[in-house]
């Protein structure tokens, strides 16, 4: 039996540099969502694979690079 | 009881058997009765501090189950074996930062052991640094707070060390005392919280790896050191080894300090500072549990027992509430001052706390709209914040909102029909000005009872 | 290859260039103001912003390789990123010369960028307010010919107008709520020491 591994990726922002810009859920607006004051509301758990690339773009978007990518292999 | 009646554990470590151990079931082990806070007595009391290496000391730690006593509970040995192989990698001498400061208005233990005990607390903070190779510790109090006089007094006392041994004043704020607000303080006298992931045991203070630890714990640390993980566990619970200090007050007889074995039962815990065993009152702090004490009075003091019985232990405060209480309006309250106290860095603190704040309070006013907008979010601040402030004060409010429409709904629909309720000025301390003198108390024979302004009665 | 073509492809891809990268910094500076509507969000005007500084580079590159391959005047290709030393025209040459270290300054710092600190980042990228001006001068004052005619000034004063207007939206106080909640008062002593020390 082959096992794949997968490299398992989770959003995370930094709450103290976010400044609520808001950009990061215009890009990856099926799983952030900006709560009632304009900061972002991450997924908890890791993201399907096929946003990935969207949430690469989201992190990219931060003007002040509060939201990052954490990837773990499993 | 001498030394040969206990094991005290491996032959490879140095215990001071020379001197004769406290009795392990006296709960007098922080705060001594009868003792002035000398060097001389201390050493007459206790003996002399061993010798151990870092491996030693997290290996004893780890045996002895010492958890945090500043509130967060984490063991103290993997925090110590955390900085020990940050300071091996990085090859970089250590850190250690005695947090004396006690940001929490309703805790008063930390400064009554620093008064009473201040080489106690010395102890362990040198032990930890002799461990860790560090060369520099550092004994963080409030501004303006008299613990400072005192632990100067007791570094005075005491021998030359290869450390540098520093007392430095942290302003008088709620979140300054956290503890990567106290290294970023050091490092740039900004003493707001740094965020969750940043490893200050790795690099903390002057980037070096930084053992931050609460003023009771190292002085914990330093009878273990002495006299063992046996002799730590004798009494206390297997989970929950040794004793603890609890601070008692609110609307109770002899509000103060009480040193009690984990697992002491909150009604005996309760009795010696005069309060009975009815009503609501808070447990842990201000980012505590509302519970009430008729159902909880059997509950043993201890981390495990407290939250299985919806309470907390916090900063191991309990703030009773008097006959009629209104947790309400005392939460209402809290939940302001949480909102002022916040580092103003991070969204859920600058704008979540406060609209909670105003949410409890209308509720109190008679705005049923509140609820629901209390409903919706508490979830929404909770974990999202730079530190745990934020998630102090949800968990206050969500335990508030459970009292008042579970078992208070009568007092809820006075609010919401009359807008207010009967109940008598709140208790819950949020200054730090010390507690009203009580009348002269009757000293119950046989406990060990120091109050509020740190003197014996 | 008819030399002519080279270098008219040179002048025209020169001014191109300059109204690109006059976009890129109308952009960069409305997406640092929080600029940004229903139909065009501010994620957009941030792509927008990151595709048209490549394409104002690809157009830049053309504008330089054809200069240097029409060898009608003395530029050599280490004259590009070593101002002030160009046979012909060292000044206002160099005035471009600068203007391409910037870019590449900027360009290699936005492709690292999730690499290196934000400080850093941001320290470099904020030279694009140097180099703007620099491209601007140079095309205006260079020997070419083009910069003193009447549309390439027409050019340059829509370009100078845009990014003006452009600051003066930057420069509006800043009322977000963030910011405002951010600036009270900072937890900040400076660090006292009492007493204790050995």
């Amino acid at each position: 039996m082959i096992t794949r591994s997968r490299t398992e990726v989770t959003l995370r922002v930094d709450p103290i540099a976010c400044r609520a810009h808001g950009l990061c859920a215009e890009e990856l607006s099926e799983a952030i969502t900006l709560d009632e004051w304009g900061y972002p509301i991450l997924p908890s758990g890791p993201l399907p694979p096929e946003l990935v690339r969207r949430a690469r773009a989201a992190a990219a978007a931060c003007p002040v690079l509060a939201l990052r990518l954490e990837q773990r292999r499993r | 009881m001498t030394a040969t009646q206990f094991d005290i554990g491996s032959p490879a470590l140095n215990f001071v058997i020379g001197h004769a151990m406290p009795d392990p079931y006296a709960t007098d082990r922080l705060l001594p009765e009868g003792r002035s806070p000398s060097l001389a007595d201390h050493l007459a009391r206790l003996g002399a501090m061993p010798r151990a290496t870092s491996a030693q000391l997290a290996q004893l730690l780890e045996a002895a189950g010492l958890l945090g006593r500043g509130g967060a509970g984490f063991p103290t040995g993997r925090k110590v074996a955390a900085v020990a192989a940050a300071v091996a990698a990085r090859r970089l001498p250590g850190v250690v930062v005695a947090n004396c400061c006690e940001g929490d208005p309703t805790s008063l233990k930390d400064r009554v052991l620093v008064e009473r005990s201040p080489h106690l607390v010395i102890d362990g903070a040198l032990h930890a640094a002799e461990a860790l190779g560090a060369d520099r510790v550092v004994l963080a109090v409030h501004d303006d707070s008299p613990a400072r006089f005192t632990l100067v007094a007791a570094l005075l006392e005491r021998p030359q060390t290869s450390c540098e041994v520093t007392v430095v004043e942290v302003p008088d704020r709620y979140i300054a005392s956290e503890a990567t607000a106290l290294v970023r303080y050091l490092n740039s006298g900004d003493a707001r919280p740094a965020g969750r992931l940043v490893p200050i045991w790795e690099t903390g203070v002057g980037g070096r790896p930084t053992l931050v630890a609460n003023a009771e714990t190292l002085a914990q640390l330093a009878l273990i050191a002495r006299f063992g993980p046996a002799w730590f566990g004798a009494i206390g619970t297997p989970a929950e080894p040794g004793t603890c200090l609890v601070t008692v007050g609110g609307a109770v007889r002899r509000p103060g300090v009480v040193e009690v074995a984990h697992g002491t039962p909150l009604a005996s815990v309760l009795g010696r500072a005069g309060a009975p065993s009815t009503g609501w009152a808070l447990l842990g702090g201000l980012a505590g549990r509302w519970v009430d004490l008729s159902a909880t009075a059997g509950v043993g003091f201890s981390t495990a027992e407290l939250a299985a019985a919806g309470g907390s232990r916090g900063v191991g405060s309990i703030v009773v509430l008097p006959p009629g209480g209104c947790v309400l309006g005392e939460t209402a309250r809290i939940l302001r001052y949480h909102a002022d106290a916040g580092a103003r860095q991070c969204g859920p603190c600058m704008f979540g706390l406060p609209a909670i704040a105003a949410d409890m309070t209308a509720l109190g006013s008679g705005d049923r709209g509140a609820l629901d907008r209390l409903r919706r979010r508490l979830p929404v601040i909770n974990g999202r914040g730079g530190c745990g402030h934020p998630d102090g004060a949800v968990a206050l409010a969500a335990s508030a909102l459970a009292v008042v429409t579970t078992r208070e709904g009568g007092h809820l629909h006075q609010h919401l029909t009359g807008g207010r309720c009967q109940a008598p000025p709140f208790v819950v301390p949020l200054d730090v000005a010390p507690a009203p003198r009580a009348a002269t108390p009757r000293r119950p024979a046989g406990s060990a009872f120091i109050d509020s302004r740190g003197r014996r009665s | 290859m008819d030399t002519q073509i080279l270098w008219f492809a040179s002048r025209a891809t020169g001014a191109v260039s300059l109204v690109l990268f006059t976009a890129v910094m109308v952009l960069g500076i409305l997406t640092a103001g929080r600029a940004g509507v229903a139909a065009f969000p501010r994620a957009a005007v941030l792509r927008l912003h990151r595709t048209l500084s490549l394409t104002a580079m690809a157009f830049l590159v053309v504008h330089i390789v054809s200069a240097i391959a029409d060898g009608y005047v003395d530029l050599n290709y280490w004259d590009v990123i070593i101002p002030f030393g160009a046979g012909w025209d060292p000044f206002w040459i160099g005035l471009g010369s600068v203007a391409v270290d910037l870019m590449i300054a900027i360009g290699i710092t936005s492709a690292l960028r999730r690499h290196l600190s934000p400080t850093l980042w941001r320290a470099v990228h904020f030279s694009a307010y140097a180099m703007w001006p620099l491209a601007l001068l140079h095309g205006w004052g260079n020997s070419g010919g083009d910069g003193q005619e009447t549309w390439m000034i027409a050019i340059d004063v829509v370009c100078v107008a845009a990014v003006l207007a452009s600051l003066a939206y930057r420069l509006r106080p800043d009322r977000h709520p963030d910011s405002l909640a951010r600036r009270t008062a900072k937890v900040v002593h400076p660090v006292r020491d009492i007493g204790g020390d050995r």
